[in-house]
């Protein structure tokens, strides 16, 4: 007999029934999951450097009195009490650049992760419940998004935009990275679709955006979840490539910009090498950290993955 | 051959705690014998049945002896009872036409189970032919991949491994549920038929379907919340059944014949106890229409006619 | 009430959907208000497409399905939600007719979402209660509870109180109580008696011969989705024509009967010889 028969068993009594109040399963399932939340090593470092990071980014540009791209000071200083992380070539503050570049650095991961997120869970479910037509359709479109070299392509974009701004990075970024997640989705939801209670929610009356919504995604809540995670990291990454390469918004700053002017102006040769290390690492702990505030999440949310 | 068990206890480990899945069971099968094990979801049959083999590593062997053919069988150690496996006891798991590596071609996965127990196939080819073709299965089907074959083809199939080395005992674990009824009777003759040439001694039949146990089996033992509740010669057990549990349980069957306008038949109301700790007394108690003071002492298994043995204080 | 005329339907399967599995080939009956049918066939029979097709959930290839003489394959939106009024499902898994993650309870909102927006909670109360006592539940013992923590034949009279909310015309019962344990089979089966006693007609799919004859007045038998044979279920028992029903009815087992073989009982009882 299997376990869960035995649960089964052990819950389907009368006595038992009687014993837990009404509210325990649901609740149960929401405080068990902050329970292991709590004590997840992995998903408390992971989220504790990423909102470190949030805040300083949000209350940087705040307490830093001048801009991230004026003249502050002798050129090429090092760290020291004055300049935070020293100056640069030309004498800007690199905190300032620093500071001010996680805010845009945030803000292409949550614009370009939440757009592509949406994409791909309309496709996603789209084509797994009503499968045929639309999901063969939906199918290529994917595919086609998915081979197309998207560096290539951002270039050529980016090649005959003079002006361009954060939240169009944001836009392309997004419009590129969703197939894989329409892929995860379209899959769980054909198993569920097939489910009894689908049925029964259409012997209900209810039409095929509501059973998706209100049926499906809630099954599916924690796996969307940590989606969004891994897209808004992706999405921080991809930006910072960009902006590496000089393809970034050609205003404001940002930590890919400024690795690319750090480059550009010799900052490794010349042993400065303030410049550089502080977003690369930012960049690298923000990204890694929420790739592992997601193996963290994977943990609390899958029963048989914690190490009990 | 001569299978005992005496007070076995096993128990599956689980987060709420332990689950007495099997309470102090004991009783024999006599050599040639086919014993059918009945009873619903959650009594312990299959429990029974695969801890006689040990195939479930969940399980935990809390107290009690088993013995074949006079040895004691090491039920609690995993890789000691590898020895008595396949050779001595064998088992057809349920959903057993999941059983077979979808991977692999079926005489390939004849030749891997016997080399695992060191026997060579070139001397068994010629019985394994033979029972082939005594299930209605051509020779051919040896080059084929599972997934070719049928579910009653693979059903056989599956059972015509299992008996490959004539063990003492075959345990059939609800190998007719998923059937339709015309593959089912089939199956459960061979069952018959097996025990019949000597492929195999004896036979533990477990089901939740009495009638079938009544068309196959020489005895029934009937199983509830992990005890059993009664043991007796199949004929003797349904002409005259002694439990409360299997009086209902048979009272329950809607036989074809019977309708409901001419005569309302009536189940069980309630459900099997929790395993998870489960009272002292006898365990059909709460849904017993004839449970008295005494009840709350749990009944021995006691005779109560020649080779009919009831746990009941009402029966005995 | 309900009607299938000439009903088929195929499957298209193979790469590119080359070849055609055909599930239900030409396939006519007919439920009268307040009847009994049984649909018995063993896997493959096409019983459950059948039952699939009446509620909607699959599309008709061939011929035409209508109730109260009006084709529902052109149902759309309004006219849907209205033939549910009339006809609702129950199917064999009960652990899968529920969202986990939600409770029972919801399986009934549901209902009230679309065909009871406006009634009080009161008055929804009460109405559930009194579906609740059709089916013999205790309120107290199931509303309020998740899936798991209910039985399989407390959850399956749940859905069977689900389909009483709407005052529907017919059920189609597919295999509902396969998955239960014999003890609370019969409780649901008399429940459903007590229904048809009610007026409620009831489509009664099953593999299981003997609980087609407890309960219903007209017996259809499917054979790789065609009928070989039907008429009133005692007829088609006591006396039945095809070769297939009689093949079928000798395969189940019965306690009052034994199987035979070459003339010989399967089982040899002590004393009989062999």
């Amino acid at each position: 007999m299997s376990v869960s028969d035995q649960e089964e068993l052990a819950a389907a009594t009368p006595a038992a029934a009687a014993a837990t109040p009404a509210t325990v399963g649901r609740a149960r399932g929401r405080r068990e999951a902050l329970y292991f939340a709590r004590r997840n090593g992995k998903l408390l470092v992971g989220l504790g450097v990423v909102l470190a990071f949030l805040v300083l980014a949000v209350v940087g540009p705040v307490i830093n009195s001048h801009g991230p791209n004026e003249y502050v000071g002798p050129p090429a200083q090092r760290p020291s009490a004055d300049w935070w992380f020293g100056t640069t070539m030309f004498g800007q503050d690199v905190f300032a650049q620093f500071v001010h570049g996680l805010r845009s650095t945030f803000l292409v991961g949550l614009l370009g992760g939440a757009l592509a997120a949406v994409i791909g869970m309309v496709i996603g479910f789209t084509a797994g419940y009503r499968g045929g037509v639309a999901d063969e359709g939906l199918n290529m479109l994917t595919n086609v998004v998915l081979v197309i070299p998207t560096l290539a392509v951002l270039l050529i974009i980016a090649t005959y935009l003079k002006v361009r701004g954060v939240v169009p990075e944001a836009i392309f970024i997004g419009l590129f990275s969703w197939p894989w997640v329409a892929r995860a989705i379209r899959a769980q939801t054909f198993s569920l679709a097939s489910r009894d209670f689908v049925d029964l929610a259409r012997l209900s009356g209810a039409g095929g955006a509501k059973i998706v919504f209100t049926e499906i995604a809630p099954n599916m809540s924690s796996y969307l979840f940590m989606t969004f995670i891994l897209l808004f990291g992706g999405s921080v990454l991809t930006a910072a490539t960009l902006d590496f390469i000089g393809l970034g918004p050609t205003d404001g700053m940002s930590l890919g910009l400024m690795m690319n002017n750090a480059v550009l102006w010799s900052a490794l040769p010349l042993g400065m090498w303030w410049w550089f290390v502080p977003p690369g690492l930012g960049i690298t702990m923000i990204v890694g950290a929420l790739y592992i505030m997601n193996v963290g999440l994977d943990e609390v949310f899958n029963p048989k993955l914690r190490e009990l | 051959m001569s299978l005992t068990v005496d007070n076995l206890k096993v128990w599956y480990r689980t987060l709420r705690g332990d689950v007495q899945a099997l309470d102090g069971v004991t009783f024999s099968v006599a050599d040639g014998e086919l014993v059918g094990l009945a009873g619903e979801s959650g009594c312990g049959k299959s429990t029974l049945g695969k801890s006689l083999i040990r195939l479930d590593a969940r399980m935990r062997h809390v107290d009690g002896t088993v013995e074949l053919d006079g040895k004691e069988l090491p039920i609690g150690d995993d890789t000691a009872m590898n020895r008595f496996r396949f050779k001595e006891v064998s088992i057809i798991p349920q959903y057993a036409m999941s059983a077979m590596n979808p991977t692999r071609r079926i005489g390939r996965l004849v030749v891997e189970l016997l080399e695992s127990r060191g026997v060579r196939l070139a001397g068994v080819r010629e019985e394994l032919l033979r029972r082939l073709e005594l299930v209605g299965l051509a020779p051919e089907v040896l080059d084929r991949y599972p997934i070719e074959l049928s579910g009653g083809m693979r059903q056989r199939m599956v059972m015509v491994l299992s008996t490959l080395l004539n063990p003492s005992l075959l345990i059939a674990d609800e190998v007719t549920s998923a059937l339709d009824v015309s593959t089912q009777k089939a199956v459960a003759e061979t069952l018959v038929d097996f025990r019949d040439r000597h492929y195999v001694k004896s036979t533990i039949f477990i089901t939740h379907d009495l009638s079938l146990v009544y068309q196959i089996a020489d005895s029934v033992i009937v199983m509830y919340a992990g005890r059993l509740a009664e043991k007796a010669p199949t004929d003797a057990l349904v002409a005259s059944p002694r439990h409360p549990y299997t009086r209902m349980l048979l009272a329950a069957l809607p036989e074809v014949g019977v309708r409901y306008g001419t005569r309302r038949l009536a189940g069980i109301p309630g459900s099997p106890p929790s395993l998870l700790d489960p009272s002292r007394g006898c365990r059909f108690r709460d849904r017993c229409p004839l449970a008295f003071d005494k009840c709350a002492t749990q009944p021995p298994f006691t005779e109560v006619a020649p080779d009919h043995h009831v746990a009941c204080w009402k029966a005995s | 009430m309900l009607r299938l005329e000439g009903v088929s339907k195929a499957y298209r399967v193979g790469t590119f959907g080359g070849r055609e599995l055909v599930a239900v080939s030409d396939v006519n009956l007919e439920v009268r208000p307040g009847q009994v049918i049984s649909l018995i066939g063993e896997s493959g029979s096409g019983k459950s497409t059948i039952g699939r097709m009446i509620l909607r959930l699959t599309g008709v290839s061939g011929g035409r399905i209508t109730f109260d003489g009006v084709d529902i394959a052109g149902f759309k939106g309004r006219q849907l939600r209205a033939y549910y009024r009339g006809v609702q499902g129950v199917f064999q898994d009960p652990f899968s007719s529920y969202n986990p993650i939600f409770k029972v309870d919801r399986a009934l909102e549901l209902v009230r979402e679309t065909y009871f927006p406006r009634l009080g909670g009161s008055q929804w109360r009460d109405k559930v209660e009194a579906s609740l006592a059709a089916v013999r539940l205790d309120p107290g013992h199931v509303l309020g509870k998740y899936p798991h923590q209910l039985s399989g034949g407390q959850l399956q009279r749940l859905l069977v109180a689900r389909a009483l909310l709407l005052d529907i015309r017919l059920l189609v019962a597919d295999e509902i109580i396969s998955m239960l344990d014999a003890s609370t089979r019969i409780d649901v089966l008399n429940l459903l008696g007590d229904l048809k006693a009610r007026g409620l007609g009831i489509l009664f799919i099953t593999h299981d011969l003997s609980l087609g004859n407890y309960l219903s007045d007209q017996a259809v038998i499917l054979r790789r989705g065609v009928v070989v044979e039907e008429g009133p279920t005692e007829r088609v028992f006591g006396q039945p024509r095809h070769p297939y029903t009689r093949a079928l009815l000798a395969s189940v087992p019965r306690l009052d009967r034994k199987w035979q073989r070459n003339g010989r009982p399967v089982r040899q009882s002590a004393g009989e010889g062999g």
